[in-house]
């Protein structure tokens, strides 16, 4: 029989926050990052000499840019958890930490968009 | 009582710090600097997409003195990031915590981030570019 009353039993269970969420998601994101990343760094050394019209070949061919999106997706993703841990650990008004926070967040979505996009409008010419 | 001579602990002056210590705070240090170098990614991108004259001119920016420098930086601190980030997924799995292989790692981490800086500098001069 559990003596422990439910109320005791449900602060047991640690913060109602979303912390190994959070947690997980960077860690996932970092897995997905690391043939990405190397797969960039290598091929744009590889283009480091071509000129506008191979580059942009390169960039609008299914592969890449399906791999350029990916990376593009998972960056920004993984970066925003990051920040949003770092802010919060230095950070610590409450209300410059929340403006800080949104502000991270909202960056990283615009600019993860707009990179989404100057790749599409590559791939299908526009 | 007389307070004023104890030692400080650590000393701040003579502190040398552990390897560790180093190599965990330049991680953030490096995710940081990742996410504001991010910006260039997307720069590069948008005038890839604008048209030959935008590209020219970010061409012309990164290409400059400065633009190779901080791009320098960007490799050194992605493959920083990226062999200390392996480092830390092993830590995640409960791998590698004794001292002696976490210094090993450190080690690793910081050497072969440099050699891979180096070996895509070289390909990208080799592909003569920059
Ligand atoms: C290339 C593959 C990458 C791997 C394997 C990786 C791995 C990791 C890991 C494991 C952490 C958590 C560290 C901890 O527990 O404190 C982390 C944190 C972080 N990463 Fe990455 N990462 C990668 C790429 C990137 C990129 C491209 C960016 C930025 C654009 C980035 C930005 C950050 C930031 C800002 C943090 C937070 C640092 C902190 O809390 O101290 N990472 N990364």
């Amino acid at each position: 029989m559990a003596l422990r009353t439910p109320i005791k039993i449900a602060r047991g269970l640690g913060s109602a926050k979303d912390g190994v969420h959070h947690w997980w998601i960077q860690r996932v994101t970092a897995v997905a990052l690391i043939p990405l990343t190397i797969w960039f760094a290598f091929s744009l050394a590889t283009y480091a000499g071509a000129d506008y019209a191979t580059v942009r070949a390169w960039i609008g061919s299914p592969l890449p840019a399906v791999l350029l999106i990916l990376l593009i997706a998972m960056t920004f993703h993984h970066a925003q958890l990051g920040l949003q841990v770092v802010i919060e650990d230095y950070v610590t008004a409450k209300g410059v930490q929340l403006a800080a926070l949104i502000l991270v967040k909202f960056l990283a979505a615009l600019l993860a968009l707009v990179g989404i996009f100057a790749v599409l409008r590559i791939a299908f010419g526009g | 009582m007389q307070t004023q001579n104890r030692p400080l602990s650590p000393h701040l002056q003579v502190y040398k710090f552990p390897l560790t210590a180093i190599t965990s705070i330049m991680h953030r240090i490096s995710g940081v600097a990742l996410s504001v170098g991010t910006l260039l990614l997307i720069y590069w991108l948008t005038a890839a997409a604008a048209g030959p004259e935008q590209y020219e001119r970010a061409q012309g920016v990164l290409g400059s003195f400065l633009g190779q420098l901080v791009l320098f930086a960007f490799t050194y601190a992605l493959f920083y990031h990226l062999c200390n980030g392996i480092r830390h997924l092993f830590w995640d799995a409960g791998k590698g915590f004794e001292i002696e292989t976490s210094e090993k790692t450190g080690y690793a981490a910081i050497g072969i981030a440099a050699a891979l800086t180096v070996l895509v500098w070289i390909i990208a001069y080799a592909a003569g570019g920059a």
